[in-house]
């Protein structure tokens, strides 16, 4: 890097990480903008894209603090078959009974009681991991046959659908807040952001600390600002196609006025992750339990003789993982309007590579909730343009094994260089 | 006689078929330094990770200020206002000075969170006091060397108004300036009333800085001497033989 740059970096305090993996998503949407002939980087397929990424996203963010810890996860591909499986039985088959076809309670019954059913299922195998002592490559990938064919079992292969309809809200394009509540987000989030950088500042000074220059702070506020603006331009860019809109107002018995149009704004799935990344973010942050996971993965008995309860420690992060699955296996069966036994297949190697090449070391210690994200982001940009071009699957998947490995790789180099092993 | 800060009663322990530590009493007054010595494997350490809750005794018994006590955790010890530096350390790598200086022990702003501004505010008043040079507060300390390690542990230890201390090898990994930093140290804190337990293989060390020293050998403990009452000859056929030339004699 070039001393200018390289000095410009430091002094806003941007992780040179972070810079890489947003410059590897720019070039591998530039690289398929023009392969495709200019399809890729439209509001519609940005929109798309991240719905795609959003149940890989939300579990990326618990998989980092279970690699953290020096443990692996395989089981989550299935758990969210089996809990997305139960979740389609319960608001299919069960409640509207009880409650009636399309009750609004329908929708939040059956996720409190999914995210109940996923955390159990984590906490379970965390105990196994814990106190046990059986090692969590094991537990999992026994979990990863069990809850697969358990979910198997639960419809006798099947598929559970139509889903609830106000539960597949919390999926896919169905479900979006529209232009004018996206723009108050936006100007919501922009605040927030500043006044987060207001504080910590000043925080800094009454402490005596070194601060940045103004300027930069001035900078690094603007940038944030124009990033949350610009991802909610291209979400309100996105228009609803119009034979949905003449449905939609020919359901009611009206007529569509002419040159009506309308946005989607941003989907509810894609406000969940944004929910999680913040919340995880804090998790790991600012919360004793967060340090206490970091901690573990840098040196258990270090965190052991500090009086932290590490087996506890290795329950309530697997429970957390399961909770996580539970609202990706939400967004993942509500996208598809349906619940097959097949739901989720893979998706734990999706996962892990999605933390991985967001910088997640697998000897423990080290990770970033926005790295598994950016990670997730640019795994499906790879396999969606992929698709588009026209690559088949077989060969789909070779390219994502190799990137997979070229991107850790390129990661144990930058530790060796930057010296954070 | 006064009654000592802390003391350790006939205390036992066993790994499999092995009695690590065997029926050794050892005590400590206010302000005063006893040397534990011992080849490897002596029972120094697992003797002392009893006292700092990391092992948990077989039989025996454990007082401060005549007060029986139990400590089964790392948590126990440190209400009693136990603290240890290790051997290793105890750190961990991949967070900074800060964190692991209150690692189990954060301050928390009001909302319950961790305070991260606070605590490095704190680290820099006590590392302003043990080691002025430290400068590196935001780093992971794996990037730090032996000498900052050193002085990030025992700051762990001394912030939290430790009153018995216990130094595994505090100076093993140490150049020539830090141990004279450390030995500095320990008559600081002694003389402000502390007890210290101090485990070293430097013989010399330990005639220099200890009131008294305990000697044990294949887990028993083969005596306790003043130092102004023993050469370090007699010291050293102490741990060599299993015996007090003097007293055989």
């Amino acid at each position: 890097m070039s001393g200018g740059l390289g000095n410009l970096i430091k002094t806003l305090q941007i992780d040179t990480r972070l810079l890489g993996m947003i410059g590897a998503f720019i070039v591998i949407s530039l690289v398929f903008h023009v392969a495709t002939g200019g399809t890729f980087l439209t509001p519609r397929n940005l929109f798309t894209l991240t719905l795609q990424t959003a149940s890989v996203a939300v579990m990326a963010t618990g998989m980092v603090f279970v690699i953290v810890t020096r443990n692996i996860d395989l089981s989550i591909g299935s758990m969210l078959g089996i809990v997305g499986m139960l979740m389609g039985v319960i608001q299919v088959q069960i409640l509207p009974d009880f409650l009636g076809f399309g009750n609004p309670a329908i929708w939040v019954i059956t996720v409190v009681i999914g995210l109940f059913l996923g955390a159990a299922i984590g906490a379970f195998q965390g105990w196994l991991i814990g106190y046990l002592v059986i090692p969590s490559f094991i537990v999992t990938l026994g979990g990863l046959l069990i809850w697969r064919g358990g979910a198997w079992w639960v419809s006798k292969g099947t598929t559970i659908s139509p889903l609830d309809p106000n539960f597949v809200m919390l999926g896919g394009a169905s479900g979006t807040i529209g232009v004018t509540a996206s723009w108050a987000l936006a100007i919501v989030g922009s605040i927030l952001t500043i006044l987060f950088l207001i504080n910590t500042r000043r925080k800094h000074i009454s402490h005596d600390f070194a601060v940045k220059p103004l300027w930069a702070e001035y900078a690094l506020g603007a940038i944030l600002v124009a990033a949350i603006c610009g991802i909610t331009a291209i979400m309100n860019a996105y228009l609803v196609p119009t034979r949905i809109l003449q449905r939609r107002f020919a359901a009611e018995g009206l007529e569509m006025p002419e040159g009506y149009t309308e946005a989607y704004g941003f989907p509810i799935s894609v406000l969940i992750v944004l929910f999680v990344t913040i919340a995880m973010t804090v998790v790991a942050k600012k919360t004793r339990f967060g340090r206490y996971i970091f901690a573990m993965g840098g040196n258990p008995d270090a965190a052991e003789l500090s009086g932290i309860n590490t087996r506890m420690l290795t329950v309530k992060v697997f429970a957390l993982m399961g909770a996580l699955t539970a609202i990706a296996a939400v967004i993942a069966s509500a996208r598809l309007g349906s619940a097959g036994s097949s739901l989720g297949e893979l998706d734990e190697l999706r996962v892990i590579a999605a933390a991985v090449i967001g910088g997640t070391a697998l000897a423990g210690g080290v990770g970033t909730i926005y790295g598994a994200i950016l990670g997730a982001l640019i795994m499906q940009a790879l396999v969606s343009g992929m698709g588009m071009v026209g690559v088949d699957s077989p060969l789909q998947n070779m390219i994502v094994g190799g990137v997979l490995i070229l991107a850790v790789w390129i990661d144990i180099i930058y530790r060796r260089k930057t010296g954070d092993a | 006689m006064s009654t000592p800060l802390l003391e350790m009663r006939n205390i036992s322990i066993h790994f499999g078929g092995i009695k690590a530590v065997d029926d050794v009493s050892i005590d400590v007054m206010p302000g005063e330094v006893v040397g534990l010595l011992g080849h490897n494997g002596a029972g120094k350490s697992t003797l002392i990770k009893i006292l700092s809750g990391a092992y948990k005794k077989d039989a025996g018994e454990i007082f401060v200020d005549g007060q029986k006590v139990e400590i089964n955790s790392p948590i126990d010890a440190r209400e009693h206002n136990i603290e240890t530096i290790y051997q290793t350390l105890a750190l961990s790598d991949n967070l900074d000075a800060a964190s692991n200086l209150f690692l189990g022990r954060e301050i928390t702003t009001k909302f319950g969170l961790v305070d991260d501004t606070a605590m490095e505010a704190e680290s820099r008043k006590i590392m302003a006091r043990l080691n002025p040079n430290f400068q590196r507060f935001s780093e992971p300390v794996r990037s730090l060397s032996g000498g900052q390690r050193q002085s990030v542990a025992i700051a762990r230890a001394v912030y939290f108004n430790a009153r018995i201390l216990i130094m595994d090898e505090p100076t093993a990994a140490l150049g020539v300036h830090e141990t004279a930093m450390v030995a500095d140290l320990i008559k600081e804190l002694k003389a402000q009333g502390l007890g210290i337990f101090l485990i070293s293989h430097d013989t010399r060390e330990m005639m220099d800085l200890c009131d008294r020293v305990s000697v044990m050998k294949n887990g028993q403990l083969i005596g306790t001497e003043r130092v102004e009452d023993v050469t370090e000859d007699d010291i050293l056929s102490m741990i060599i033989m299993g015996k007090n030339p003097k007293k055989a004699a």
